[in-house]
């Protein structure tokens, strides 16, 4: 292991010792740069990010002074009349990301099981592996993938069925487009899916042995363990999980745009076409032709920012609660 | 409950909980296999060498968009490389209280904004100041979501490096930017170039970002301040446009980009087998 | 090989800024942006202007017009293309004076999508009562009274509209603004509208495509995106009381009354043009261009395009259904490139 990490180090000529090695200051020209880089680094990144929120911030001004909460509250949006409301986005947003929730959390929750606690071992890195893969497909793959199988299973077959069976409810109403809400949250949980599962497999991989050992030991099934000694323990990590989960699907543009009918209305029905914050700033930022226009989009994206940097920050406290942090890097 | 009646229930959840572990990996095997029986019937030599055909004749290719997306990548390495190598051997060896806390909350939280948020910031501070759409506003804004990735994996693999390294060279006599750059560094090579495969893997398939930035280009680009084709840029324009041959194209690109992002994150992985000590 | 491994990005870039392949020495790019409208017309022009000129390359991408007016006023682009004239407001936001170069005209169409593909025929009121939301099925009778020998289904219409800012949601709103004063007050006039109704595609292409995807759709292209994809265009009635078939000739008899007034700045509405044969939903499509180019070579680049585009260019819009311009109105678009200068001197030397 040691060999290992010399690997790359070189020889002793390389490195140019200096001919004398002992009781020098080490603050010379070059630590100094060196030290000046890092830092520059460091700075560069803040910078960055707070140029962001302020670029951000700056721009929606007008639109801010304009509407006020009023934004946040009206739904409509009228490019013509300079009227912008954006309670069409925000509400497809909460709906599609909700849906995507309610249909990816038991999926995901119950492969993480699987895979954490219940899966024979020589099942669990290949299935892991696969569900990783998954996490790695492009938003515009999906979108494609979406518009041509998904969307068409919709219009042919799931949705005159539910019309058919649960079409009493306000929630299955209305003509089958197959392009629409339910179509975006199909989408964006099989999106969110690898991310939930692959954290919450690892929050349950880090639920110390003692606590499986001390129910087994107890007499419980392997279920019994699962649930009253990892489960119980990991509880604030599997909601953690989740809220990543929400955060990437609050986020999702491509797939979602292509899918989801873009239509600036608030309707009951899942079926009906929807709009969703990052999907009208996809599609009308570039062509936005006032002022006032572009600044209600960019408030927009200052929302759509705010709330997921909020789910986000959430979701790695909880997570940290149970294993640590420093696990940075990945999800 | 009988104990036979609990292990019934243990095995009936093992069964479920199986049931959802195949729900969730069958997507993958439907979305591959759909790209591979569409896809592959588009894909031929043109297909990678020559440019889009105008608008209703079949045949051309996506090679400048290949090309485009493998520069603006190349951008935003160059750009993001250095900054979050630097910055996580900060992180790794800093012994300050505030600041790198603060760093690592806001490389954290950059690291869930939406892509498209960064694609506005772009917009805002480079093709606006440029006045024109450009490779390097692509290569910035993916850059930007290179950067966390690159210093959060960079911090975990200058972690790792056993501080005997450090502390030998210090102990030679080496100033402390030689230690770093010609010991620790080189020493958390791997894992350093890992965390920049799964970045590149990343931004190689993002698409928001570029809508505002690259625009995208039918030809050949003219230089880096320039509009720029991308390959998801064409996929997306080729799957909302109606054309049948363009949906074909759509599919074969959706297949190459896919083995590119595959490949990407299967040279991580690999890569980090068997180097990762147990903490 | 890991070692240097930095040399692999560098090389690309090095690549990428100085070597390209196909091309010996540099071209020179000019970037458009805008309607979708002309969009096959246009990439038909520019690969043709290629060979005209070697050493231009003409890159368009089609984002609506919208996107075209909001980028040629922020001069991120060379040119901008739109197929709703800027409006007063626009053109004063602009950071110097912009013309409206006439390229083609074109019809839009209502196209849709239902089995045995009928031929049927529509109403201005008809159509303006679908897109309200006030006739939701198909074989609803004011429908059917224009269609009697085609077979409706008792189906929902799925209306399909444009989700970005377009030119040819502008001709097609400006149409049953004036046709219908309901439509007029509920939802105006503009590239990008409130719609009571319907799906939102992207572009021309999103449009059609939706409606060639999902049966029992109805939604309004460019004539040449219905034609290319194999979707139905249904015949209009016009003023003059005739069900009109969107053709280059009921285009063309469009323009005729616009041409004997035509304004100077060619901001002209042809919808619901008088004229026997006239097809009520046609416009012209402008290149917007600056009045002043900032930059020589690329200025004198785009006025020997323009002046090849209303000349030699006009061989190739019939085949793609456009129509041709009119021979006096080129004859004034002639004079008003002449008036494109840099630094105050015309660009275009006497031809």
């Amino acid at each position: 292991m040691a060999a290992d990490s010399l690997a790359g180090v070189g020889t002793a000529d390389d490195l140019a010792l200096p001919p004398r090695a002992v009781g020098r200051s080490r603050r010379g020209v070059g630590d100094r740069v060196y030290r000046g880089l890092i830092l520059a680094s460091v700075w560069l990144v803040l910078a960055l990010a707070g140029g962001l929120l302020l670029a951000l911030g700056w721009e929606s001004w007008a639109a801010i002074r304009t509407f006020g909460l009023r934004f946040l509250i009206t739904s409509h949006w009228d490019p013509v009349a300079g009227e912008f409301g954006a309670l069409p986005f925000i509400y497809g947003t909460l709906v599609s990301s909700l849906l995507a929730l309610l249909i990816a959390v038991p999926l995901s929750l119950g492969a993480a099981i699987f895979l954490a606690e219940l899966a024979p071992s020589w099942v669990r890195p290949p299935v892991a592996f696969l569900i990783e893969m998954l996490a790695a497909v492009p938003s515009v793959v999906y979108g494609l993938w979406g518009i041509f199988v998904l969307v068409p299973w919709l219009r042919d077959w799931v949705q005159p069925a539910l019309a058919r069976t649960l079409g009493f409810l306000p929630l299955f109403q209305g003509p089958p487009y197959g392009i629409g809400m339910l179509a975006a949250g199909l989408i964006l949980a099989i999106m969110i899916v690898p991310y939930i599962t692959s954290v919450s497999r690892e929050v349950l991989l880090a639920v110390p042995g003692s606590q499986r050992e001390a129910a087994l030991g107890l007499g419980a099934t392997r279920w019994e363990t699962t649930r009253i000694a990892v489960l119980r323990y990991g509880r604030s990590g599997l909601i953690g999980a989740i809220l990543l989960g929400l955060g990437r699907a609050l986020g999702e543009t491509m797939a979602v745009t292509m899918v989801i009918g873009n239509r600036p209305e608030v309707a009951l029905s899942l079926f009906a076409p929807g709009y969703t914050m990052a999907s009208v700033l996809a599609n009308e930022f570039t062509e936005a032709t006032s002022d006032l226009y572009v600044s209600a989009l960019v408030e927009i994206g200052l929302l759509l920012l705010v709330v997921t940097v909020a789910v986000n920050g959430l979701a790695r406290l909880l997570v940290w609660s149970v294993g640590g942090p420093a696990r940075g890097g990945r999800a | 409950m009988s104990p036979a009646g609990r292990r019934l229930v243990s095995t009936s959840v093992s069964a479920l909980t199986c049931g959802a572990a195949v729900l969730v990996v069958c997507p993958l095997l439907l979305i591959s296999g759909f790209l591979l029986y569409q896809g592959v019937s588009a894909i031929n030599v043109d297909f990678f060498l020559h440019l889009p055909k105008p608008v209703g004749e079949v045949g051309g290719g996506v090679a400048n968009a290949i090309v485009g997306s493998l520069i603006m990548i190349g951008l935003a390495v160059l750009i993001g490389l250095p900054v979050g190598i630097l910055g996580g051997v900060y992180l790794a060896e800093s012994r300050d209280r505030r600041l790198p806390w603060v760093l690592r909350f806001v490389a954290d939280v950059m690291n869930g904004v939406p892509s498209i948020v960064f694609g506005i910031f772009a917009y805002t501070v480079v093709v606006l100041p440029m006045r024109r759409f450009s490779a390097l506003a692509g290569g910035f804004a993916l850059g930007l979501i290179l950067i966390p990735i690159v210093l959060r994996t960079s911090e975990e693999m200058v972690r790792l490096v056993p501080s005997a390294l450090r502390e030998a060279g210090l102990g030679l006599g080496l100033p402390e930017w030689k230690v770093s750059l010609r010991i620790v560094i080189p020493a958390a090579r791997a894992g350093i170039i890992t965390g920049v495969m799964v970045a590149v893997a990343r931004i190689a398939g993002e698409t928001a970002p570029l809508l505002f930035t690259a625009l995208g280009n039918r030809f050949w680009h003219q230089g880096l301040d320039q509009p720029i084709a991308a390959l998801p840029l064409q996929i997306y324009a080729y799957a909302i446009a109606p054309y049948d041959d363009w949906h074909r194209q759509a599919w074969a690109g959706a297949l190459v980009l896919i083995t590119l992002v595959f490949l990407a994150s299967l040279a991580a992985r690999l890569a980090t087998r068997g180097r990762i000590v147990a903490r | 090989m890991t070692k240097r491994w930095w040399i692999v990005p560098i090389l690309l870039l090095a690549m990428a800024t100085l070597g390209r392949p196909g091309a010996a020495d540099a071209q020179m790019l000019m970037n458009g942006a805008g309607a979708t409208f002309p969009y096959p017309i246009y990439s038909k022009w520019f690969e043709e202007y290629i060979k005209i000129d070697p050493e231009v390359r003409f890159n368009y991408q089609s984002i609506g017009s919208g996107g075209g007016i909001r980028q040629i006023t922020e001069r991120t682009v060379d040119f901008g293309a739109s197929d709703g004239p800027m409006t007063d407001e626009q053109l004063k936001k602009a950071p110097a004076e912009l013309f409206h170069i006439p390229t083609v005209m074109g019809a839009v169409v209502a196209t849709y999508n239902l089995p045995g593909n009928p031929q049927l025929a529509f109403t201005g009121e008809v159509l303006a009562d679908i897109f309200l939301g006030k006739i939701t099925k198909w074989n609803d009778l004011r429908i059917k009274a224009l269609n009697p020998s085609a077979t409706l289904p008792d189906q929902t219409i799925v209306v399909v509209h444009r989700s970005d800012g377009s030119g040819t949601t502008y001709i097609w709103v400006d149409y049953l603004c004036k046709i219908s004063p309901e439509w007029e007050k509920e939802v105006g006039r503009g590239t990008s509208v409130k719609w009571p109704v319907g799906l939102g595609g992207k572009g021309n292409e999103g449009v059609a495509g939706q409606v060639k995807n999902a049966p029992g759709s109805l939604g309004y292209v460019e004539l040449a995106y219905a034609i290319t994809n194999k979707l139905p265009a249904a015949r209009i009635k016009n003023p003059a009381g005739k069900l009109v078939e969107p053709t280059i000739e009921s285009t063309t008899a469009a323009a005729a009354g616009a041409v004997k007034n035509m304004p100077d700045d060619f901001r002209v509405s042809l919808t619901n043009a008088p004229g026997a044969d006239a097809y009520p939903i046609a416009s012209f499509t402008w290149l917007l261009v600056y009045k002043d180019q900032p930059n020589e070579s690329k200025g004198k680049a785009l006025v020997k395009f323009l002046w090849w585009a209303i000349h030699d260019g006009q061989r190739h819009p019939a085949a793609l259904l456009y129509a041709p311009l009119p021979a006096p109105v080129v004859k004034q678009i002639e004079a008003k490139i002449k008036q494109i200068t840099f630094s105050g001197k015309p660009l275009l030397a006497a031809q």
